[in-house]
């Protein structure tokens, strides 16, 4: 087991180096720092003296290792825009990205994963077929559509929740969190519907498509033929075994949730980093875009892993060795 | 025989069981006027080609017709209670409880994530009301019946960590655990190395003994039957040719289908150059013929057969489906098949 986790480790690590070069590389392409930081009037022994203070006369390897060091230190250097630490940016806006893409997660899940149930056991009622269709509205809607009708008729027809904004959130250390105080929860439930309707739709179309397979096979028949109640074959034996495919796509779309926030922040002005990361790209603000990628390619990483290790509690057959005699 | 006598009585007995299954270009009729019966602690062979309605009798019984298959007519009774009309919650109580089920193929017949243990737990809780720890107790008690070694670690395995005919002991375990008076055994060693298949059957046979269990044995293996029934049922096309004890059936079949059926099985005390076959092809659902419905396959096929079903005709120790023996047809069966 620990050899496992340190050999996805150790395979993580040159995943990071490319994104970690793809970030480098957009201070050197994407726009001139010096030329941003010199402004209009400025003399050669300037410019040359800012080239030398900012290494950049330095060999492309030397000043990638140094963009690796700082980074692994967690220090990407000052803003261009708001001239802050990155870090503390990110520190700041982290926490209002990670509770909306919980709460999304949550949402998803938790109603995803009973409606594919449903659907799968009971195919033809009208109910799942009212599901269904819901679902393809889910999956062909775009998110930013969703959530301006969210806003239309719960914010502006009904008034019932606010349209923008975290409501009032409370300090927790570094944190931040809406999750304590009622103006927070409310503010929260718009944005995480919009962002988990996607993943919401396609958790249930999952679920469906597995229980139906599973539903069918010999060992389900056979729980059957055992006089086990239906309670027990359903939600035991056939959801269990529906599972593995289900955190393998929960689990990615849990980084995709993240990494696309940005469309449901902007909608609804959500102070997080997909917010700071659009602002970013409107200012050219170089050192927040290549943090935020990093960070990204981070959340994937650590989630993949999260994935691995889940399917080793789920499904016994991983957990000695590869290939061991299966069933299928 | 009196209905109301349950001790004396047969186990299982089946009246004329029709199965139907409703498809887009009409009614398919897959199972036919089947009736037998199995007392109590007997072996009743159940053979015939593929398609026959082996396992649709056996999946009828047990209450899981794959749908939309459904029962069209007849009855079934286990010990004299009717069970097919019975809604389908009581139904999942004899289930497991009075009649086990034993499928085809060990590899795919266990739950892959959960242990033998607990299936094996979950199984006897759901009939017995036992404690967690007696369940368990019972669990590793069975095991070690049905031949597995080590019983009381390997409660704790998964099944990929058994091998087939391992897996198949901890099926019939599972199938048995309840201790039901009926099993309905599908094809039990079919999927499995003919090494194994004789200690399987050996293990059946023993456990259907000692407690007193009687089974319906559904196989296309003759020398199965021959070594582990009773009895034995020829069916063909969905209908009952012939049903007899085992040996007057093996020995000398009474039914054309069933003559046919036991000289194709090659013998092994002397050679043969040409190894006897039925002509022909069982006729689809969609296609039997009116009459007899092995009829155009039949070498003493006449007129009546095509016109008349036959119902089974007592004819020595063995019923037959077949003009031949009844002494009203025109055609009676030639010295052949009267005396095998």
């Amino acid at each position: 087991m620990a050899a496992f986790i340190l050999s996805r480790i150790l395979q993580a690590i040159p995943v990071m180096l490319v994104v970690a070069l793809f970030s480098f590389a957009m201070f050197a392409y994407v726009g001139d720092p010096v030329a941003i930081m010199l402004g209009q009037d400025f003399t050669e022994a300037q410019r040359v003296q800012l080239v030398h203070d900012l290494g950049l006369d330095q060999p492309f390897f030397v000043q990638f290792a140094t963009f690796v060091g700082h980074a692994l230190q967690g220090d990407f250097g000052l803003s261009y825009r708001l001239s802050r630490p990155v870090a503390e940016l990110i520190a700041e806006r982290a926490p209002a990205t990670l509770e909306l893409a919980f709460c999304a997660a949550l949402v998803a899940l938790l109603v995803g994963v009973p409606m594919g149930v449903y659907t799968g056991l009971y195919r033809n009622s009208w109910l799942s077929r009212a599901f269904l269709t819901f679902s393809l509205i889910g999956v062909s809607l775009p998110t930013f559509l969703i959530g301006i009708l969210l806003i239309l008729v719960f914010s502006v027809w009904l008034g019932w929740l606010p349209s923008f904004g975290r409501g009032d959130v409370v300090q927790l250390g570094w944190w931040s969190t809406g999750l304590l105080t009622l103006s927070g929860l409310k503010a929260l439930i718009l944005p995480s519907i919009t962002l988990g309707m996607f993943q919401l739709t396609l958790i249930m179309r999952l679920v469906r498509a597995e229980m139906l397979e599973v539903l069918r096979t010999d060992y389900i028949k056979f729980a059957r033929a055992r006089g086990l109640s239906n309670r027990a074959i359903n939600f035991g034996h056939a959801l269990k075994n529906t599972l593995v495919p289900v955190i393998t796509i929960a689990g990615l779309q849990l980084g995709g949730i993240i990494a696309f926030a940005i469309v449901t922040e902007t909608v609804f002005q959500w102070p997080g980093m997909g917010l700071l990361f659009i602002q970013s790209v409107g200012a050219a603000d170089i050192p927040v875009m290549a943090a935020y990628l990093l960070l990204i390619a981070l959340v994937f990483v650590t989630i993949n892993l999260v994935v691995d290790l889940l399917y080793y509690l789920v499904d016994p057959r991983l957990r000695i060795g590869r290939g061991a005699a299966g069933g299928h | 025989m009196p209905a109301a006598a349950p001790i004396t009585g047969p186990v299982l007995s089946v009246r004329d069981l029709r199965v139907q299954f409703p498809t887009r270009r009409g009614v398919l009729t897959a199972l036919d006027g089947v009736s037998f019966d199995i007392a109590p602690g007997e072996v009743l062979g159940v053979v015939g080609e593929s398609g026959a309605g082996k396992s649709m009798t056996g999946a009828a019984i047990i209450g899981l017709l794959e749908p939309p298959g459904r029962i069209a007519g007849g009855e079934i009774r286990l010990q004299g209670e009717r069970i097919d009309t019975l809604p389908q919650d009581r139904l999942r109580r004899i289930r497991g409880r009075q009649i086990g089920a034993i499928f085809q193929d060990p590899l795919t017949t266990l739950n892959p994530l959960y242990t033998v243990g607990r299936q094996l737990i979950e199984t006897m809780q759901a009939h017995l009301g036992l404690s967690d720890r007696e369940a368990r107790q019972r669990a590793i008690g069975w095991l070690e019946m049905v031949g597995i070694p080590a019983a009381a670690q390997r409660v704790d395995s998964y099944p990929h960590e058994f091998s087939g005919g391992m897996r198949q002991r901890v099926v019939i375990s599972l199938a048995l655990c309840a201790e039901p008076i009926l099993v309905v055994a599908d094809e039990p060693t079919t999927a499995l190395d003919v090494s194994i298949q004789a200690q399987i059957i050996a293990l059946l046979k023993r456990l259907a003994r000692e407690k007193g269990t009687a089974m319906m044995l559904v196989t296309h293996d003759m020398g199965v039957i021959a070594e582990t029934a009773d009895r034995v049922a020829v069916m063909y096309a969905g209908r009952v040719a012939e049903i007899g004890p085992v040996r007057a059936v093996v020995k000398a079949p009474k039914h054309p289908y069933s003559a046919g059926l036991m000289a194709s099985i090659p013998p092994l005390d002397r050679k043969v150059a040409h190894l006897s076959g039925i002509e022909g092809a069982m006729p689809r659902l969609s296609a039997i013929p009116p009459g007899c419905a092995f009829n155009p396959r039949c070498p003493h096929v006449f007129d009546r057969c095509r016109h008349e079903r036959p119902e089974l005709i007592e004819t020595g120790s063995t019923r037959a489906a077949c003009w031949l023996y009844d002494p009203a047809s025109e055609k009676q069966a030639p010295e052949l098949l009267r005396h095998g």
